[in-house]
């Protein structure tokens, strides 16, 4: 039984880490940008969207899509506001943009997370599920939104990989990870490749966050704590690689249910902790990644 | 040049001393007690600069290494209450071997997974912390039966005087030829390498002295408060701010580290009316700070124009 309901409850935490992750690691691999503003982000859209489906007349599907708006909208402002004005700053060093990046993306994640904590007070909320009730899964009594936010996971994984590989649109992405000089001289815009993936990142960062606010519940406290399993997703599944970080999430997703389960729930992150530092010393580039 | 300009340094060096050595004669208790606590900060910001500035690697665990001189030294003294300076000796040796033991394996790597290693080492450390919480008091944190002193004066003057002995022996480190090696491979590895010199090898000594200097700010930090707790000592929150006073300040000058952090902790004592907001406001002038002055507020006075 304990197995089954391992199985089942792991599934759907994965796929909800495999979401978030995927966005942060579609952002690097194209534009080398590790946004550590990435937790904030999803706080932004979890907070909103919980605001909004309480306390205004659009209920809980308004406040989901208000919420992704909201989302979106912080992930621009992130881009424009921070990542561009260091990318193109002629003042900072070419080969150290990557700490400012970091830096900067840091300070405006604390900004968001403080901000909100103003706005909305520290205490963690939790979104009316979308669809309420409880359904039976391989025996195991699971809420049916638990089931709809892993089949929503991975609908939208599955039209990212459509639209990645599929489109042209998706194509010229992959091109500037390979090769944004080759790109550049076939005549595309590269700042415009930026934007798309931009908006691309901060749907997915929306819905994660959305999605989790329903599930487990979000407080601004946990920001940091979401862009770190982020990071660390991404950086187990190797820097850049979208299905790395796919198999990454699972992986982290289910030895955090497994602990929980089956030691104590205090330990929960520690075992993928300790993973991480074993597969960066052993195999810096992650399970998938290419250096 | 480069004499006038230290001469300049020095002149300002000994005014800044001066001053900071007469202030208790006005200051009130609660003042005195806030620039205590600054100058550990500035110490901490320091030896994070050397490790960064200097040889190039990001090190976002700075708190790891002072937690683990914090938390040994507070062990120490609650087991077998030896001498206060024992205790902080102690913590500087944990914090040293700590230190080299994650510096070893984690500098074969480069860029952003080193900086991952040194924040999942933070990480483990403070849930290692919560683990055993029968010995270290978990979240709350613990007390210590010894402090070094119940006068906030005498206090201020240990946190000066150690902050100036601190500066001196980093700045003179920074500035000599190991100094500029250690430079040199943090800008352009395989250039210092192909000059014969051995890169990993003073990267490493990098790490060990800010390791060293981290261990004894953090060990006296706990000595003075009289607690260790997670919050105060190793929080990410706390490593951050470290990192931010050093940028704030002017990377790669050590001195303009130490003053950004301590602006840093008084500006946030100020701001303190803000209420919730102080950390707002403290970030978005650091990140105007970044974005505008990349160099920090003193980059352009501190640095040698060696490089122009």
């Amino acid at each position: 039984m304990t197995t089954l309901q391992i199985l089942v409850d792991g599934f759907a935490i994965s796929s909800l880490y495999a979401l978030a992750a995927v966005g942060f690691t579609l952002i690097f691999g194209v534009s080398g940008v590790l946004n550590l503003a990435h937790g904030g982000i999803m706080l932004v859209a979890a907070l909103v969207g919980w605001w909004v489906a309480g306390e205004t007349p659009l209920g809980t599907y308004g406040g989901t899509l208000v919420g992704i708006l909201a989302g979106l909208l912080t992930a621009y402002l992130t881009y424009f506001l921070v990542v561009r004005p260091i990318q193109r700053s002629k003042a900072i060093a070419q080969e150290e943009k990557e700490i400012f990046v970091l830096t900067g993306t840091l300070l405006w994640g604390i900004m968001i997370q403080t901000g909100m904590a103003y706005v909305f007070s520290d205490n963690p909320v939790t979104m009316r599920p979308l669809i309420p009730g409880v359904i039976a899964v391989m025996g195991v009594r699971t809420p049916i939104n638990e089931v709809m936010i892993a089949v929503l996971c991975w609908v939208i994984i599955g039209l990212l990989w459509v639209l990645i590989n599929r489109t042209p649109a998706g194509k010229q992405m992959l091109a500037a990870s390979i090769n944004p000089r080759g790109l550049t001289l076939l005549g595309f815009e590269l700042s415009q490749i930026y934007f798309r993936v931009w908006t691309i990142y901060g749907v997915l960062a929306g819905v994660a966050g959305v999605l989790l606010a329903s599930f487990l519940g979000v407080g601004t406290a946990n920001a940091g704590q979401l862009t770190a399993s982020a990071f660390s997703i991404v950086v187990l599944g190797g820097l850049g690689s979208v299905s790395g970080s796919l198999i990454a999430a699972y992986v982290v997703g289910y030895l955090e249910t497994l602990t929980a389960y089956l030691i104590a729930p205090t330990l929960r992150p520690i075992p993928a902790l300790i993973l991480l530092v074993l597969v960066v010393y052993l195999r810096p580039q992650g399970l998938l990644g290419r250096r | 040049m480069t004499r006038a300009f230290n001469r300049r340094l020095l002149f300002a060096g000994i005014v800044f001393v001066l001053v900071a050595t007469v202030l208790p004669l006005w200051l009130s208790a609660y003042v005195l007690g806030v620039l205590t606590t600054a100058y550990y900060f500035g110490v901490f910001s320091m030896s994070w600069d050397l490790l960064f500035g200097f040889a190039g690697e990001v090190n976002f665990g700075p708190t790891f290494l002072i937690g683990l001189g914090a938390y040994t030294a507070a062990l120490l003294d609650n087991a077998y209450h030896p001498p206060v300076v024992i205790c902080i000796a102690a913590g500087a040796l944990a914090a040293l071997v700590g230190g080299v033991l994650l510096a070893l394996p984690a500098l074969r790597l480069r860029g952003p997974y080193f900086g991952l290693v040194t924040l999942v080492a933070v990480l483990l450390l403070q849930n290692a912390i919560v683990i055993f919480a029968r010995f270290t008091g978990g979240e709350i944190g613990m007390t210590v039966p010894d402090v070094l002193s119940v006068d906030p004066k005498l206090n201020y003057c240990y946190a000066l005087a150690f902050f100036v002995v601190s500066a001196i022996l980093l700045y003179g480190l920074s500035r000599s030829a190991v100094g500029l090696i250690l430079q040199a491979s943090g800008q352009d590895a395989v250039e210092a390498q192909a000059l014969g010199f051995n890169v990993t090898k003073h990267k490493l000594a990098a790490f060990s002295v800010s390791a060293l200097f981290s261990g004894v700010a953090g060990a006296m930090l706990v000595f003075y408060m009289g607690a260790a707790s997670v919050g105060t000592i190793i929080d990410i929150g706390i490593g951050v701010q470290i990192i931010i006073g050093a940028v704030l300040g002017g990377r790669r000058t050590i001195l303009g580290p130490a003053i950004g952090a301590i602006f840093l902790v008084v500006g946030t004592e100020l701001l303190r009316p803000l209420g919730q907001l102080n950390t707002f406001v403290i970030a978005g002038i650091a990140l105007a700070v970044i974005l505008f002055f990349p160099d920090g507020l003193l980059g352009h006075v501190l640095r040698p124009r060696e490089n122009t």
